[in-house]
């Protein structure tokens, strides 16, 4: 994006005050150093496990949990990273989970496809596309009964759009007028294949408008545009009226899973992607607000600070025993 | 409650531990098909009256929709509700098995017991109606095997009614079948603070020379069986084991050690049913005692057939458990 393109696109969103520009900028900066140490440390060998990139969605989710607050629910998937750190686990216990040591957020009986941390309101993270969407409704119906004003954010990509949960949960969030948003981040690939090849739909806002839903389609790699997008969502379901369904462009920089080389990306694609980088348009941004250079770095520093503690830390961490197995399957220990 | 009627069906003891339940615990709601009174209470009249009790806030008719209601309930479960969902016909759970054996058995442990999912789910099966191959299976063993569910049969209106109140007040997942064929069937009334717990088998008939493990309506037939043969001087002990998963080994091995002989008896296909792993158990702890190895009695490997002659011919029956007691017996 040039600066041409750059000055444009801020003029047609209203853009975010300072301060939320320097939120979403810290949480997606943090992501974006996560992710490029976790695929650094995996292929050094330091960490065996299956990794599920996020490098090129950190706007997305940093703007989206920038516009919640740490008491509303998140339920995501697989590919969760960006939304787990958005949202506000601490690294040192996210970190320790993914490297399956006993001082991980769920002792490492999850792993990565299995984050929770209901500290910080991460419920669910499940591995199964699509199913989600079900247990986010019934966190908005308990919030709903309860009167709380929280808002669940239910997560998940356009592939999910393609299977039955997807099209119950969402009908079913509607016909209860249920505080849940529903942010499909379209990152145009369901696994290896593109969207147009599996998806009857043009757009996946369509899909929504279908089932009687609010539903929006923004550039979620657009900081401004994506924020202003998820506010209204919290305040239209903070105020009782239901469900949105927020179909969020993004892009993602790699494939399916770490050492899948996204091959399948045509060249041009992903070139032009990349161009649209939105980590360094969104630094700049900060830069043309009159956020100072040294400030930035200061962000940066600081989570790399983080990131390098939590790292160190999960390596360092014990593995839970063996028996642990026998725990946690029902409410009492089960016999050995 | 001198007024209170000395029997009652089995369905309306499923009504009243729903309606002890919710009374007893604001977060106790109930979701599930055509369940509040004005689409009918349930297509077997199970919820009758709730909805008018409680509201239709914690009764909740849905759409048809049974991995989005199975899904509603684990995510309220989640955060302090205690769900019953309720799936109208057992075949119907296979529509919603992502959310039961994904998410409602597993929440609890992927998450190191930071969270449990304390949800019941109601349905009701049972062949012998003429509804044919999806609407009559009896589908309890794929239940049994998954880690982190609880899955209950009651034989009668008593049990049924305490162990469906201890099943929505258990704290993990719980499967309860009920059984269509027999809701209507009376039996006595239980006491208003009357609760089965979870785990526990009853031996509702003693006997010396073989025991007859069951459940669900495999405890009536055992009974008729029973009483047949104590004219002849076969003295059989029947096991309701109520609860199937997990299932109360301690109960059954007691009573096979006496007997030394036993049959596990089951509408369900026989076929890798849960009968395979009780007599496995009973031979693991006392093949050198047993007179004879463990019978199994169950339905045949096929759908449930419509045709009456048919239907009666693939089903388990009082004859094929008879059949099975004399071999055992020789």
């Amino acid at each position: 994006m040039d600066d041409h393109q750059r000055s444009k696109a801020l003029s047609d969103t209203q853009m975010a005050d300072k301060d939320v520009l320097i939120d979403i900028f810290t949480r997606a900066d943090l992501i974006m150093q996560s992710d490029i140490k976790f695929r650094k440390m995996i292929g050094a060998g330091q960490l065996q496990i299956v990794y599920y990139p996020v490098r090129g969605q950190e706007v997305v989710s940093s703007a989206m949990m920038a516009a919640i607050n740490q008491e509303d629910y998140l339920v995501t998937i697989y590919r969760g990273l960006h939304d787990q750190l958005a949202k506000g686990i601490p690294s040192k216990e996210l970190w320790a989970e993914f490297a399956g040591k006993m001082a991980g957020t769920c002792k490492g009986k999850g792993g990565p496809m299995h984050i929770t941390h209901p500290e910080t309101g991460v419920m669910v993270t499940t591995g199964i596309v699509g199913s989600g969407i079900p247990i986010a409704n019934g966190l908005g119906l308990a919030s709903q009964l309860d009167k709380d004003g929280k808002v669940t954010v239910c997560c998940f990509g356009d592939g999910a759009t393609n299977i039955g949960a997807f099209h119950e949960g969402l009908n079913m969030a509607q016909v209860w007028k249920l505080p849940v948003i529903f942010l499909c981040q379209n990152n145009l690939y369901s696994e290896h294949t593109p969207m147009a090849f599996a998806t009857s739909s043009e757009t996946i806002k369509q899909r929504g408008d279908g089932l009687g839903m609010r539903s929006v389609r923004v550039n979620g790699n657009d900081a401004s545009e994506m924020y202003a997008a998820a506010k209204e969502a919290v305040e239209y379901a903070r105020a009782g009226n239901g469900p949105t369904l927020i179909e969020a462009m993004t892009f993602r920089f790699h494939g399916h899973l770490l050492g899948d080389t996204g091959h399948y990306i045509p060249e041009a694609e992903m070139e032009q992607a990349l161009k649209d980088d939105p980590m360094p348009i969104l630094r700049q941004q900060l830069l043309d607000i009159q956020v100072s250079e040294a400030d930035i770095a200061a962000i940066e520093a600081k989570n790399k600070a983080i990131i390098d503690e939590a790292a160190q830390f999960a390596l360092d961490a014990p593995y839970p025993p063996g028996d642990e197995y026998r725990i946690d399957v029902l409410d009492v220990e089960i016999a050995a | 409650m001198s007024d209170a009627p000395k029997e009652i069906m089995f369905a309306q003891a499923c009504n009243m531990a729903m309606a002890k339940a919710m009374a007893d615990d604001p977060k106790v709601i109930l979701m599930g098909e055509d369940i509040a009174d004005e689409q009918g209470g349930g297509v077997f009249k199970v919820t009758a009256g709730l909805s008018a009790q409680f509201g239709t806030d914690r009764v909740r008719s849905t759409p048809i929709s049974e991995q989005a209601i199975v899904g509603a309930a684990v995510g309220s479960a989640l955060v302090g509700y205690k769900p019953v969902a309720e799936i109208m016909l057992m075949n119907f759970i296979t529509v919603a098995m992502d959310q039961i054996v994904n998410h409602a058995a597993k929440l609890r442990f992927m998450s190191g017991g930071q969270t449990s999912v304390p949800l019941t789910i109601r349905t009701t099966t049972g062949a012998g109606t003429g509804l044919g191959g999806q609407h009559s299976d009896m589908l309890e063993a794929w239940l049994a095997h998954v880690p982190g569910l609880k899955v209950v049969a009651a034989s009668n209106p008593c049990d049924a009614y305490g162990l469906l109140y201890s099943s929505i007040m258990d704290p993990n997942p719980v499967i309860f079948i009920e059984n269509t064929p027999t809701y209507f069937t009376k039996g006595p009334a239980p006491a208003p603070d009357h609760v089965v717990p979870l785990g526990v088998a009853s031996v509702p008939r003693e006997g010396s020379d073989i025991s007859l493990i069951t459940y669900s309506r495999g405890v009536a037939a055992c009974h008729a069986v029973a009483e047949k043969l104590a004219g002849e001087g076969i003295s059989c002990e029947v096991v309701d084991l109520r609860t199937i998963a997990p299932f109360d080994e301690k109960t059954v091995l007691k009573s096979v050690a006496k007997t030394k002989a036993a049959v596990v008896v089951h509408e369900a296909v026989k076929n890798f049913g849960t009968g395979a792993e009780i007599s496995s158990r009973i031979h693991e702890e006392l093949f050198s005692e047993l007179k004879a190895p463990v019978g199994r009695v169950g339905s045949g490997y096929a759908p449930v057939p419509f045709s009456p002659t048919i239907e009666k011919a693939w089903m388990f029956s009082e004859d094929d458990i008879e059949r099975e007691i004399r071999k055992i017996l020789g």
